[in-house]
């Protein structure tokens, strides 16, 4: 996978520094965010992933204004904001439960924004008929918020949330109660309305196919910590963490012993004594151990006793224990050796199947710089 | 025949009790309502059909006071009642809790607790000592008194209300550039509705049907409707009383039939 084009603007829309959150006091404490920094640059697609109880909806709230930092500074476009009150905050959110007001009709949503920032009549209802039109919404623009779906309060939510031109967009889980197709078609939505209107969007997810498919550049947090920061191609393909590894896609962890580093490669034993080479993560300090991360398509499997030989990079061995189709590929599970699962996935073609059978004895090719090693 | 569950309506003596419960609430009332339209002056014999004490009622100068100061002091006490505990519920509600906060929980609802005769005396004393200081002796001390014993009444709808509200609503009207008041205006408030007028209708009933501290707290010449048919009781007692008990009646149905059908529509 090529690495994306770098973003136009990249001049910082908002910056966290040092932030800490803290519910409570004394050992009680709770610390929902532990010195987090992030830097979002304009008109970027960024997210917040993380599972649940991570923090990630807490630094939302408080880019919102919602929740104000115990320590650290929020800047957008370089003025501190950490102490405004949300109305004065030129910076909208696209709430998870969507949050419409009850009382008023699709089209007095939309214009509830402009209204408080006193804007001429005109200009709302113009600026209220394009928002409705970029959501497809025009229809409807005189129905109250009760007798609308949920796919069309996210649309009109989103319209709400876009119809002042705010500097940044916030949306907190926005999908997350729409239905597999709906939410399929709403990300692409998403992506372009971000790129029509060229504000930079935060999203906060726990989906991690989401933040990949829609993203810019991924924040992975956990445990009230920033992990690590990247496009999603170095977030997958290049995971600093065990966490990260492990939270996005699937993955195949070994342990191994590190024999040397040399221009930035490792020269790593496996439990099996076969050794291999392996690129390191950002940060990493060496120690005698080191975990390995190899995805499940970057390696296959051969027969048994296959041509070791002229596959330098590395083999294993094992028996298949289960074979799992699902369709576009297969995922087949190997024991190894040594005693635990390898996982290998491998693209389906229509005139054959995967060519292994649960029992049968097999080796494990990783492809040439697959392998990295983590950081912990 | 072994039963699968206990159902209580099949208990002996069922039927019985609850028909006599039900004739203890409503067999009063509907005799005193009957007698209203009774033609002769007895409470007791009837002597045939007959709308006369009505129009006795409603011509009865005493009577048209009463009730007309009763309405007076209801409204004027249920507004400002409301007014209170919409603020009160706000404050209980709109705050992220912290020590003492069950303590003016607490301290609102105390006054439901406390014997509404311990009440009437104390402003009774009260009272009576700030009328000789100012000389004042109007109505304001009853739409006082009645305007604090309400508040409690109209409290509770508003703060229940105001719990069940969704609050990320008000968040996003705040993130949509409303500052505090119109956040109050433009949302609050229109969402808050059907709760202030359950509060507002209650403390309007609970006031119209005071007696305890009205007597207490009245001025000579300051009768309301329940505390003038109490008046009334103790000397010649004719089925006036009961046109006028019958009238107050009516006016209780419909105010809480609409206050139903408000709430329901709205909720």
């Amino acid at each position: 996978m090529p690495e994306p084009a770098a973003v136009p603007d990249t001049r910082i829309a908002v910056e966290c520094r040092g932030i800490v959150k803290q519910f409570g006091e004394g050992p009680n404490a709770l610390r929902a965010l532990d010195d987090v920094s992030v830097a979002i640059r304009e008109k970027e697609f960024f997210t917040l992933l993380g599972p649940s109880g991570c923090g990630k909806t807490t630094l939302l709230r408080m880019i919102a204004g919602f929740e104000y930092p115990t320590e650290g500074s929020i800047r957008l476009h370089g003025e501190d904001i950490a102490g405004l009150p949300p109305f004065k905050r030129p910076i909208n959110t696209v709430f998870q439960s969507y949050a419409l007001f009850p009382h008023l009709t699709v089209w007095e949503n939309v214009a509830f924004g402009l209204q408080m920032l006193g804007r001429p009549k005109a200009e709302i209802a113009a600026r209220v008929a394009e928002m409705l039109k970029l959501v497809h919404m025009e229809e409807l623009a005189q129905r109250r918020t009760d007798q609308i779906s949920g796919g069309q309060g996210q649309r009109v939510a989103l319209a709400r949330a876009l119809a002042p031109a705010p500097k940044v967009l916030l949306l907190d889980e926005p999908l997350s109660a729409l239905d597999y197709k709906l939410r399929k078609e709403m990300q692409i939505e998403l992506k372009r309305m971000q790129s029509e209107t060229g504000i930079t969007f935060i999203f906060v997810t726990h989906d991690q196919e989401e933040a990949l498919t829609m993203s810019d550049r991924i924040a992975v947090m956990s445990k009230g910590k920033v992990l690590q920061i990247g496009t999603p191609w170095d977030i997958y393909d290049k995971p600093a963490e065990r966490f990260v590894a492990d939270f996005i896609g699937e993955t195949n962890f070994l342990a191994t012993t590190l024999l040397g580093i040399e221009a930035g490669i490792a020269r790593v034993r496996l439990p099996s004594g076969v050794e291999m080479s392996a690129t390191l993560a950002e940060g990493y300090v060496p120690s005698g151990a080191a975990t390995l991360v190899v995805r499940p398509e970057h390696a296959r499997v051969v027969p048994a006793g296959g041509p070791t030989a002229d596959q330098p990079s590395g083999q294993l061995s094992g028996t298949v224990e289960n074979v799992v189709y699902f369709g576009t590929d297969t995922h087949i599970h190997v024991r190894l050796d040594e005693g635990f699962t390898f996982m290998v996935r491998q693209q389906n073609s229509r005139s054959q199947s995967c060519g292994v059978t649960v029992g049968e004895r097999v080796g494990i090719v990783i492809a040439p710089d697959a392998a990295q090693v983590l950081r912990d | 025949m072994a039963r699968a569950r206990f159902d209580i309506r099949s208990q002996p003596g069922f039927g019985t009790i609850a028909l006599f419960t039900f004739a203890l609430l409503y067999l009063p009332i509907v005799t005193l309502v009957v007698y209203a339209f009774n033609a002769s002056d007895s409470l007791s014999s009837w002597g045939g059909f007959s709308l006369h004490w009505f129009a006795a009622a409603a011509q009865n100068q005493a009577v048209q006071d009463a009730a007309w100061r009763s309405l007076i002091i209801a409204a004027s006490a249920a507004t400002m009642a409301t007014i209170a505990a919409t603020m009160a519920a706000i404050a209980t509600t709109r705050t992220p809790p912290y020590p003492g906060l069950g303590f003016k929980y607490a301290f609102i609802n105390l006054p439901l607790m406390v014997p509404e005769i311990v009440t009437a005396v104390a402003l009774l004393i009260v009272f009576a000592r700030v009328k000789v200081w100012t000389g004042y002796s109007g109505l304001g001390y009853l739409i006082l008194a009645h305007t604090a014993f309400c508040i409690p009444f109209a409290y509770l709808p508003i703060r229940a209300r105001l719990e069940g509200m969704d609050q990320s609503l008000e968040r996003a009207a705040a993130d949509l550039y409303a500052p505090p008041w119109q956040v109050f205006r433009r949302v609050t408030l229109p969402l808050l509705r059907p709760g202030i007028i359950a509060g507002f209708m209650l403390a309007f009933v609970i006031s119209l049907d005071d007696v305890v501290i009205s007597e207490f707290v009245k001025s000579g010449g300051q009768d309301t409707l329940p505390t003038y048919m109490l008046g009334q009781l103790r000397r010649a007692v004719t089925p006036e009383i009961n046109a006028i008990a019958a009238a107050f009646l009516a006016l209780s149905v419909v105010l809480v039939t609409i206050f139903f059908f408000i709430n329901r529509k709205e909720a």
